[in-house]
């Protein structure tokens, strides 16, 4: 333990060192963003509240993407790359059941349309909870005394082969649902433009979600054993936890979690494609750096923050980049966050920085 | 030996000539098994064995001085003569022809940018999966000096700028920046590698996984740069999703043909592919030398110790911040070169080439080969770079010829590298060829935090690890 010692030394040297500038960049940076933001808002005021609609709506998707990369990472301290693809391939097997089991078409009436919407969702939670699962056993599991970089290295090769499935099974081109799927009611408008039930659907579908992973971690017994596997292995396994068993169970909530996000993506966005789900995921694990990696209000807030950068990115009007360039500025925010603030917002000042 | 009925010592008595010749026999007697029904019996294929058996078999190292360069040095022969037998050569099965001489070009720039990579992650153990974007730098730095890219255009349509130096093959009068290809290869190089530096200062103080996510959102970043850069600030800086074409061809011009024999113009050479061929064997045997020479210089040797264990490393004095930088700018001024030559070759620089996919290409062959030893990555590169160009497509065909599947296998490219990638990871973590050190961490561990603690492994999982 002594060589950890030396580490926080160095680092927090290292740490000490940048701090005098990070925070004027970092205030100069704030200090744009709130200024083109309100410009924006005094000029087109509807359209900044659509983008922010649009924004909160994306935001959820991702906030459930990103909790099952904050969970795993809590855990095991690896960057799950085929999380993203396990997502893909549950909004793919939802937009099956939706279509060839359920045969839901537009418009669908709400007696078809709930029974098969929670059924697909089920479907699809089990699913990628399982695949999951299966993932750390034969992909993570045996690399325990490997050095770090072979499960990272796994990570990806399970990754491409996750879309090779897809690609496999529907072909290289995007998989279509009928637009219009979800009711399309107006909730209200601003100005004119509205806020339609889809929109508020998959916020009333992620919120109960987000509940329940909160309720399993904070106050289950198997919470509770998450929590201490992902503090000390070994002292959990001291204290009976049967750590192998937590891991797997980890990875199957966080899989639930992506095959959830996956159903709201393949409905709300009616068309997914095999190698929509790395990107998707980029953008979760972006959002859960953000928000302090291993911290699960922190995946939310951060996925909301990404949800929101986009969308204003690509709606504005007034000097918005557009949406070439969303990549690009959602890869430069996770730069800047690890650089400047490895910790993330909501997340503690540790040693490794994360 | 055991197994076929000679007792281990017995085998070990023997002079090691006859150990090699019975080893050559076996391989060449199964080989003729195995492929005899697919191919018949082909002359050419007993040249090669001949060719190799006499490579490896005589104790060519007992020679004084010059005798361990030999089976090398044959080596080399063999490669540089291969464009004037490539065509004549048997057809292996499944796999299909042996490459022809311009998929000798690829496969010779992907060794180039493997062994560059090799560097990174074989060497100082950073996981850089945004290596790509020092290749699209390269390209990019051959393509905005030896095209007529920054030609602007005068109101009577003639070319604004124009500045030639040392090029060949083009009009003089030619709009846009024209200097001679050789120099851009080094122009290249150097670009990648600043850049490389500028990414590596803030970010290699993180951890090897953080690291690993930063550099792809580079890979990320600088391809969409390069797509969206036809408008940047107002400005056409690389002409966006057309990319760049044509480049200025590489050559010697006329004066040094005429003194020295040497080509004039590698395009319009009738021999093209063949100069283009030897000229990536110079810039490998280059990128190669250099690879063996920092292996085991003060820097090399730092670099396996930060891998090994970042903490003792540092407390026995060496600079890790200047170190990684070393390693990452050195990795990526390779990387730059090879982008930019094979920009020159193709005589374009498309954003599409850029790919995240790209830099797992390339890491997959540093893996395969095994990660740290040159010539396995050679290897591994060379194979990967054919199965990339032209064996998966053969496959296909072979398998939809043999056993009647209609199986599209390049469309599944990137999931039999992730298959490759993951067996060679869970079976052989230290590659087909490994270097002896880095097999030695595999198997015993390494103190660079491993990924589970030891307490929580279960008896299964500790055997297979072995």
């Amino acid at each position: 333990m002594t060589s950890a010692a030396t580490t926080t030394e160095t680092i927090v040297r290292a740490r000490r060192r940048v701090s005098g500038v990070a925070p004027v960049f970092a205030g100069v940076l704030v200090t744009a963003l709130v200024v083109w933001l309100a410009i924006n808002l005094e000029k087109t005021p509807t359209l900044f509240v659509k983008a922010f609609l649009i924004g909160i709506t994306n935001g959820s998707v991702y906030a459930l993407v990103a909790l099952g990369y904050t969970l795993v990472y809590g855990i095991l301290e690896l960057i799950n790359f085929a999380h993203g693809d396990v997502f893909m391939l549950g909004g793919m097997m939802s937009a099956t059941f939706m279509l060839s089991v359920f045969h839901l078409g537009t418009d669908a009436s709400p007696g078809s349309l709930w029974p098969a919407l929670l059924a697909s969702l089920v479907i699809s939670m089990v699913f990628c909870g399982v695949l999951n699962a299966s993932i750390e056993r034969v992909a993570y599991r045996p690399l325990r005394r490997a050095p770090r970089l072979a499960p990272l290295i796994t990570a990806i090769a399970m990754s491409f082969i996750l879309q090779n499935v897809a690609i496999a099974w529907k072909g290289p081109n995007y998989v279509s649902l009928p637009i219009n799927m979800l009711p399309h009611g107006i909730v209200f408008r601003i100005g004119h433009d509205t806020y339609t039930w889809d929109a508020l659907i998959v916020v009333l579908i992620t919120a109960p979600v987000l509940a329940a992973l909160v309720w399993l971690v904070q106050y289950t017994k198997q919470g509770k054993a998450m929590r201490a596997t992902a503090q000390d292995r070994e002292a959990a396994a001291m204290m009976g936890i049967d750590v192998n068993r937590t891991i797997s169970f980890t990875f199957l909530i966080a899989g639930g979690l992506a095959g959830a996000a996956g159903l709201i993506y393949a409905v709300y966005f009616t068309s997914i494609r095999f190698d929509q789900g790395f990107q998707l995921g980029l953008f979760a694990f972006t959002a859960a750096v953000l928000g302090g990696i291993g911290n699960l209000p922190g995946a939310v807030l951060g996925a909301l923050f990404i949800g929101l950068a986009q969308s204003f990115n690509n709606t504005l009007g007034w000097h918005a980049p557009g949406s070439d360039w969303t990549q690009s500025i959602v890869f430069s925010i996770l730069i800047l966050i690890l650089v400047f603030r490895p910790e993330g917002i909501l997340g503690e000042r540790t040693p490794e920085g994360g | 030996m055991s197994a076929v009925g000679v007792p281990e010592e017995r085998w070990h008595a023997l002079p090691l000539m006859v150990r090699r010749a019975v080893v050559a026999v076996v391989v060449g007697l199964l080989a003729l098994v195995v492929l005899a029904p697919f191919s018949g019996f082909d002359p050419t294929a007993l040249y090669t064995w001949l060719v190799f058996a006499a490579l490896f078999v005589p104790p060519w190292e007992r020679i004084r001085l010059i005798g361990k360069f030999i089976p090398a040095l044959g080596m080399l022969g063999v490669v540089v003569a291969y464009p004037f037998y490539a065509s004549s050569l048997y057809t292996i099965p499944v796999l299909g022809a042996f490459p022809s001489t311009n998929t000798g070009v690829t496969m010779l720039i992907y060794a180039m940018m493997a062994l560059g990579l090799n560097v990174v992650v074989g060497y100082a153990g950073l996981l850089d999966l945004g290596y790509v974007a020092f290749y699209a730098i390269g390209a990019y730095s051959a393509a905005w000096f030896a095209s007529q890219q920054f030609a602007g255009q005068n109101p009577d349509g003639s070319a604004k700028r124009s500045f030639h130096f040392l090029a060949i093959g083009i009009d003089p009068k030619l709009g846009g920046i024209h200097v001679t290809p050789w120099l851009l290869l080094l122009v290249g190089g150097v670009f990648a590698a600043l850049i490389g530096m500028l990414i590596g200062l803030p970010t290699l103080r993180l951890r090897g996984d953080y690291l690993a996510i930063v550099t792809l959102g580079f890979g990320e970043i600088l391809p969409q740069i390069a797509r969206n850069g036809d408008n940047l600030f107002g400005q056409n800086v690389t002409n966006g999703p057309q990319g760049i074409v044509p480049l200025d061809t590489i050559g010697f011009g006329n004066t040094l043909h005429r003194a020295l024999g040497l080509p004039a113009n590698y395009q319009i050479a009738s021999n093209s592919d063949s100069l283009y061929f030897w000229t990536a064997i110079v810039l490998v045997l280059i990128t190669l030398f250099c690879s063996l020479r920092l292996r085991g210089s003060r820097l090399g040797r730092a670099w396996v110790a930060i891998r090994e264990d970042e903490t003792a490393a540092s407390a026995m004095g060496i600079p890790l911040m200047r170190t990684k930088t070393l390693a990452y700018a050195i990795g990526a001024f390779f990387g730059g070169v090879a982008g930019a030559y094979y920009a020159i070759f193709t005589s374009s620089a498309n954003p599409d080439s850029f790919q995240l996919n790209f830099s797992v290409f390339v890491l997959v062959m540093v893996i395969l080969g095994g990660m740290g030893n040159v010539w396995g990555v050679l290897v591994g590169a060379a194979f990967l770079a054919y199965l990339d160009q032209a064996g998966l497509a053969n496959t296909g065909a072979w398998l939809s010829d043999h056993l009647g599947l209609n199986l599209d296998v390049p469309k599944y490219e990137f999931g039999i590298y992730g298959i490759m990638l993951l067996l060679v990871m869970l079976f052989r973590p230290h590659g087909l060829i490994p270097e002896a050190r880095r097999k030695l961490e595999f198997q015993i561990g390494v103190h660079d935090e491993p990924l589970y603690d030891e307490v929580a492994d279960d008896a299964h999982v500790a055997g297979a690890s072995h």
